[in-house]
C-alpha cells in the first residue's frame, strides 16, 4: 500500500531525498580528500623524487641536487630504537594486563597507559629533552628513540591486551585442564592465537611514530651528515620535511615533497599491511 | 650509487657498534650567517674528511641557550652575549667574529619592483602598526615617484629568538624614541604586530609568497631568492643600499670592537654606511676537554679567519676588516 | 616444569604454578614501568613549571603578555588560539563526519561501506607534518588568493572577517585541523550507529517514517553518546596537534577578533620557542603551558572514553 501523496508527505519525501543525498556528499567529500592528498603528493613528490634523494646528503641552500639519504637512515635508526624499547615494554605490559593483573591494579595501569597516550607529542618532546638531552649534554638519536617509544608503549600495550582478551576461553581452559602452567599456556596457546591482532597493533604503532615530528625537534635535532653514533644529533624525514617546507629555497621545497611522498608511502604500506592481516570481522585496535 | 648504498649500510652498522670514525662536532645558532657557515663547514669537510661539523640554524637565542646548557660544542649569534649571559655559562665562551653582514627590509609589493626608500621612523611606524597602508603619506614622502597601492601592509617578523631581530630592534630603538620606550631592543620582543616566522629563511619565504608584505632578513636570503629590498636612510641622511661596500663602510666608520671582540655597528655614521650592518659571532668555549675536538675547532678557526674570509663576498657577506681578522686569530690561543 | 596436584597447592582463582610467579613478576615489571615513566613525566613537568607557577599564579591563565625581555608571560592568547582553532575544526568536521558516518552505516552497501571506511581510516594515519606540507603549498595560497578575499567581500562588515589577508591564520589552521579530525569522527560515529539494534530502525519505518526521519529521529539519538564521544576524541586530537598548525597559524602571540588574522596555539609556541628559551622563567612558562594543554586533553579524552564505552557494544570488553 503506497502512502498517500499529501503535500506534507511530498515535503517529507523531498527532505528525505535531500538529506540522504547530502550524507552521500559528505562521504564523497571525505573520501575524495584522501585522494586529493595522495594525488598532490604523488604529483609533486613524484616529479621531485630522484636517485639523488635516496643517495646524497643535503647540500647547502642554493645548491641543487642534494638528497636526504641521511634522514632516511636516521629515521630508520630512531624508529628501530623506539621499537626496541617500546614494543617489548608494551607487549609484556599487555600480557600482564590481560592475564595476571588483579582488577583494581589493572585499572590503574590501563588508566595510566591511556593518560600517557593522551600526552600531546610536543610535551613528550619536552620530557625527553629534560630527562636525556639536558642531562647528557647533547642531542642524540637515543633521546629521539626514547621519546617515540613513550608513544609506542600505550598503543602496543592496549592492543596486545585487547587481542589477548579476545582469545576464546575454551582455548585457555583446554590448556589449563591439561595441567599446563599459566605461562606455558600464554606462550604457546594464547599469544599465538592472538598474534595477528598483536602484530597489527605493533605495525600500526610503529607506522604512527615514524611520522611524528614534534618529539624529535628537541631530542634528535638534525644533522647535515651521517650520524656516526647513536649519541649524536640525527636527521630524520619528518623534521627535514618541516625545515625544508618552511624555507624559501625552491630546491628545498622540491625535496620536502619528495620526502613527504616517501614518508607517506611507508606509512600507508604499513597501514595497509596491518589492516589486511586482521581477519575480516575482528575489530581494529583503537 | 652503489658506493653510497654501501656507505649508508656501513653507517647504519657503525651506529650500532658506536664506531666514531670522523671527528663530529655539533653547533647551533644564528640563521643570519647560516648560508656561509654551511658552505664553510661543507668545504672544510671536503678538504678534511676526518672533521664533520654539523650546524643547526635554530636562531641566535637557541644557540646561546644550547651553549649555556652544554648540549652543543659551539654556538653562533648575531647578538653578542651580555656579561650576565656569559657568566651563566659554566665554561666562559669566547666571541669569534666571522663575517660582516647586512639586514635588509625585503618587500613584495606588486607594482613597486625596485627602488623603495625607507627612513628609520617610517620602518618603526610600519613595525609598530601605526603606519598601516602602503600608500600612507609618510611612505609616500620618501618615495615620490613610486606607485604605492592602497593595500594593508602585511608585516612579517621573527617568531624565534633572533640575533637578526636584535640588530633590527637595536636600530629601531636608535631611530625611534617611541619604539625604544614601547618595545625595546632584544632577540625576542613583544612585537606590536605582524606574522612570526622561524628563521631568516622563514621570513624570506613568507614575504616571497605574500603580496604586500614586508620583512627583515639577512641580505643573502633576499639576494638568493631574487627579492627586492629597500634602501635605508642612514645616520647621515643618505639613502643607502645594502652592499658589500656599504656594510664594510659601516664597520670602518664605527668605533672598534671591545677587548672581547663584542660590539655593534648599527646606525653607523658616514655617508656611505648601511645602517643595518652587523658582525656575527661564533661562540667557542674557552676550555674544550676533548683533545680531538679542540684540535679540529682551533684548526677550523684558523682556516676560517684566513681562507674562509675569501668566500664571504661571493655569498653577499663582507669579510672582516683585515686588522680585526689578525687580532681575532690571536684569540685562538686562548682556547685551552 | 613439573605439574603439581591440586592437593599440593592451595587452589586460587587462577592456578599459578611454578614458573608462573616468575612470569607474573616479569610482566608486572614492565607494566609498572608504564606507571614509573608516566609518573616521572608528570613530576618533571610539575617541577620545571614551578618557577612560573609561583611567579604568575592563576593570573597566568588570564594574562595576554608574552614578553621574553621582561620575563612576563601569560597563557591567554595561546589558550584562545588552541580553543578557537579546535572549535573551527569541529564546526567543519562534525557535520561532515556525522553525515558521512550516517551514509556509511545506513545507506551504503556493506561492501562499499567497508571499503570506504578503510580509505577514510587511512587518512587518520597521515602524519601531521605532511598535512602541514600540503597546507603551506596548497591551502594557504588558496585561502590567500580566493577564499579569504571572497569571505571578506561577503562578510567584511563583521569584525570576524576583517583585517589584512595573510593566507595563514586561525581559519586556515581550523580547516587543516578539520581534515585531520574527521576520520576519527567518521570511524567512531559509524561504529556507534551500526551498534544501534535493527529493531529500532524497523519499528520507525513500520510506523511510516521516511528513511531520513528514522535515521535522524531514532537511530542517531540512540547512538548520540558514541557520536558525542567521537567528537570529543576529535577535539582532543585537534587541541594537541602541533606540526600542521605550527606551519599555518602565523605565530602571533596575541588575541585577534578576526578569523583571518594570525594567532598562536600552545603546541605551536612550544615547538617554536622551546629550543631557544634561555634563563629560568622562559622555559618554565613554556612547560606550564604544556601542563595546561595536557590537563585540557586529559579532561577531553576522559570524557570521550566514557561516552564511547557507554554506547558501542564491545565497549565493556575494551574498557
Amino acid at each position: 500500500m503506497r502512502p498517500t501523496m499529501t503535500p506534507r508527505n511530498r515535503w517529507r519525501n523531498s527532505v528525505n531525498n535531500v538529506m540522504l543525498t547530502l550524507t552521500g556528499v559528505c562521504a564523497a567529500v571525505s573520501v575524495s580528500s584522501l585522494f586529493l592528498i595522495l594525488g598532490y603528493l604523488l604529483f609533486n613528490g613524484g616529479k621531485s623524487v630522484d636517485l639523488n634523494f635516496f643517495t646524497k646528503l643535503p647540500l647547502s641552500p642554493g645548491q641543487v641536487g642534494g638528497g636526504m639519504a641521511n634522514a632516511i637512515v636516521g629515521s630508520t635508526t630512531i624508529v628501530l630504537l623506539a621499537s626496541l624499547i617500546g614494543l617489548p615494554v608494551g607487549f609484556l605490559s599487555g600480557v600482564y594486563l590481560a592475564e595476571f593483573s588483579p582488577k583494581s591494579f589493572g585499572f590503574l595501569i590501563r588508566y595510566t597507559a591511556d593518560l600517557l597516550n593522551g600526552v600531546p607529542s610536543i610535551v613528550i618532546g619536552i620530557f625527553a629533552w629534560s630527562l636525556i638531552v639536558h642531562n647528557m649534554h647533547h642531542f642524540s638519536a637515543i633521546a629521539g628513540g626514547f621519546a617515540l617509544s613513550l608513544m609506542l608503549i600505550p598503543i602496543t600495550a592496549r592492543g596486545t591486551e585487547q587481542f589477548l582478551l579476545e582469545v576464546p576461553r575454551t582455548m585457555r581452559e583446554g590448556a589449563l585442564a591439561l595441567g599446563a602452567p599459566m605461562w606455558v599456556t600464554i606462550a604457546t596457546v594464547i599469544v599465538p592465537a592472538a598474534r595477528k591482532g598483536i602484530m597489527t597493533s605493533m605495525i600500526l604503532g610503529v607506522a604512527r611514530i615514524s611520522g611524528e615530528t614534534a618529539p624529535l625537534l628537541f631530542t634528535a635535532l638534525g644533522n647535515e651528515y651521517w650520524a656516526t653514533s647513536l649519541n649524536e644529533p640525527t636527521a630524520s624525514l619528518p623534521v627535514m620535511i618541516f625545515t625544508h617546507a618552511t624555507a624559501p629555497y625552491e630546491d628545498w621545497h622540491r625535496q620536502a615533497w619528495a620526502a613527504g611522498l616517501v614518508l607517506l608511502g611507508l606509512v600507508f604500506v604499513a597501514n595497509i599491511l596491518a589492516r589486511t592481516i586482521v581477519s575480516r570481522g575482528a575489530s581494529l585496535p583503537k | 650509487m652503489k658506493n653510497t648504498l654501501i656507505a649508508g649500510a656501513a653507517a647504519l652498522a657503525a651506529l650500532f657498534t658506536g664506531a666514531a670514525s670522523a671527528q663530529s662536532i655539533t653547533g647551533a645558532g644564528a640563521t643570519f650567517p647560516a648560508p656561509i657557515y654551511q658552505k664553510w663547514f661543507a668545504d672544510y669537510h671536503a678538504a678534511h674528511s676526518g672533521v664533520q661539523i654539523n650546524y643547526q640554524a635554530i636562531g641566535s637565542g637557541g644557540g646561546i641557550k644550547q651553549l649555556t646548557d652544554g648540549t652543543v660544542d659551539f654556538g653562533a649569534s648575531d647578538k653578542p652575549m651580555s656579561d650576565t649571559e656569559v657568566a651563566a655559562v659554566k665554561v666562559k665562551p669566547l666571541h669569534f667574529p666571522t663575517v660582516l653582514g647586512g639586514v635588509v627590509l625585503t618587500y613584495n609589493v606588486p607594482g613597486v619592483e625596485t627602488g623603495l626608500q625607507l627612513s628609520g621612523d617610517v620602518v618603526a611606524g610600519i613595525f609598530m602598526g601605526t603606519i598601516k597602508k602602503w600608500n600612507d603619506p609618510k611612505i609616500k614622502a620618501d618615495n615620490k615617484k613610486a606607485n604605492l597601492p592602497d593595500k594593508d601592509i602585511v608585516v612579517v617578523r621573527r617568531s624565534d629568538s633572533s640575533g637578526t631581530s636584535f640588530v633590527f630592534t637595536d636600530y629601531l630603538s636608535q631611530v625611534s624614541p617611541e619604539w625604544k620606550s614601547k618595545v625595546g631592543a632584544a632577540t625576542a620582543v613583544q612585537w606590536p604586530t605582524g606574522l612570526g616566522q622561524k628563521g631568516s629563511d622563514g621570513v624570506a619565504g613568507m614575504v616571497k609568497q605574500t603580496p604586500n608584505s614586508i620583512g627583515y632578513v639577512e641580505l643573502l636570503f633576499a639576494a638568493q631568492n631574487k627579492m627586492t629590498f629597500a634602501d635605508l636612510k642612514n645616520a647621515s641622511g643618505k639613502y643607502v643600499k645594502a652592499t658589500f661596500e656599504s656594510v664594510t663602510a659601516a664597520a670602518a666608520a664605527s668605533k672598534g670592537l671591545d677587548k672581547d671582540f663584542r660590539g655593534s655597528i648599527v646606525n653607523a655614521p658616514g655617508a656611505k654606511s648601511y645602517p643595518l650592518s652587523t658582525y656575527t659571532w661564533l661562540l667557542i668555549p674557552s676550555q674544550i676537554a676533548d683533545a680531538g675536538k679542540k684540535k679540529a675547532i682551533t684548526e677550523f678557526l684558523k682556516w676560517m679567519l684566513t681562507d674562509g674570509q675569501k668566500q664571504a663576498e661571493g655569498l653577499s657577506y663582507a669579510p672582516l676588516p683585515a686588522a680585526v681578522a689578525k687580532q681575532v686569530q690571536a684569540q685562538i690561543a686562548l682556547i685551552k | 616444569m613439573a605439574t603439581h596436584t591440586a592437593a599440593a597447592r592451595p587452589i586460587r582463582k587462577k592456578r599459578l604454578i611454578g614458573g608462573d610467579e616468575l612470569a607474573k613478576a616479569f610482566t608486572l615489571f614492565f607494566a609498572v614501568l608504564i606507571l614509573v615513566v608516566t609518573g616521572t613525566l608528570v613530576y618533571q613537568l610539575w617541577i620545571t613549571s614551578s618557577p612560573a607557577k609561583e611567579k604568575f599564579g592563576f593570573g597566568f591563565l588570564a594574562s595576554t603578555l608574552w614578553n621574553p625581555v621582561t620575563d612576563e608571560y601569560g597563557a591567554l592568547p595561546f589558550i584562545y588560539g588552541t580553543v578557537l582553532t579546535a572549535f573551527l575544526a569541529l564546526v567543519i568536521s562534525v557535520p561532515l563526519g556525522v553525515g558521512a558516518a550516517i551514509y556509511l552505516s545506513e545507506l551504503a552497501l556493506p561492501k562499499v561501506s567497508n571499503a570506504l571506511t578503510f580509505l577514510v581510516e587511512l587518512l587518520a594515519a597521515v602524519p601531521s607534518v605532511i598535512f602541514g606540507l600540503l597546507a603551506i603549498f596548497t591551502l594557504v595560497p588558496a585561502m590567500r588568493d580566493y577564499v579569504q578575499p571572497a569571505l571578506q567581500k561577503v562578510f567584511g562588515f563583521s569584525p570576524l572577517f576583517g583585517g589584512p589577508i595573510f593566507g595563514v591564520g586561525y581559519l586556515t589552521a581550523g580547516i587543516i585541523l578539520a581534515v585531520m579530525t574527521f576520520p576519527f569522527i567518521i570511524s567512531v560515529s559509524r561504529e556507534a550507529l551500526m551498534a544501534v539494534p535493527r529493531e529500532q530502525r524497523e519499528a520507525a519505518l513500520a510506523l511510516g517514517a521516511t528513511k531520513w526521519e528514522s535515521t535522524w529521529q531514532i537511530v542517531v539519538p540512540f547512538a548520540r553518546l558514541g557520536i558525542l564521544g567521537s567528537v570529543f576524541l576529535g577535539l582532543a586530537r585537534a587541541l594537541g596537534e602541533t606540526m600542521a598548525v605550527t606551519m599555518v597559524i602565523g605565530n602571533d602571540p596575541a588575541i585577534h577578533a578576526s578569523l583571518l588574522s594570525p594567532g598562536y596555539t600552545i603546541a605551536a609556541v612550544i615547538a617554536n620557542e622551546f629550543a631557544e628559551a634561555s634563563g629560568k622563567m622562559y622555559p618554565s612558562a613554556l612547560v606550564e603551558l604544556g601542563l595546561v594543554l595536557f590537563a585540557l586533553t586529559m579532561l577531553i579524552n576522559g570524557l570521550a572514553q566514557l561516552m564511547i564505552v557507554l554506547t558501542t557494544k564491545k565497549g565493556a570488553a575494551k574498557g
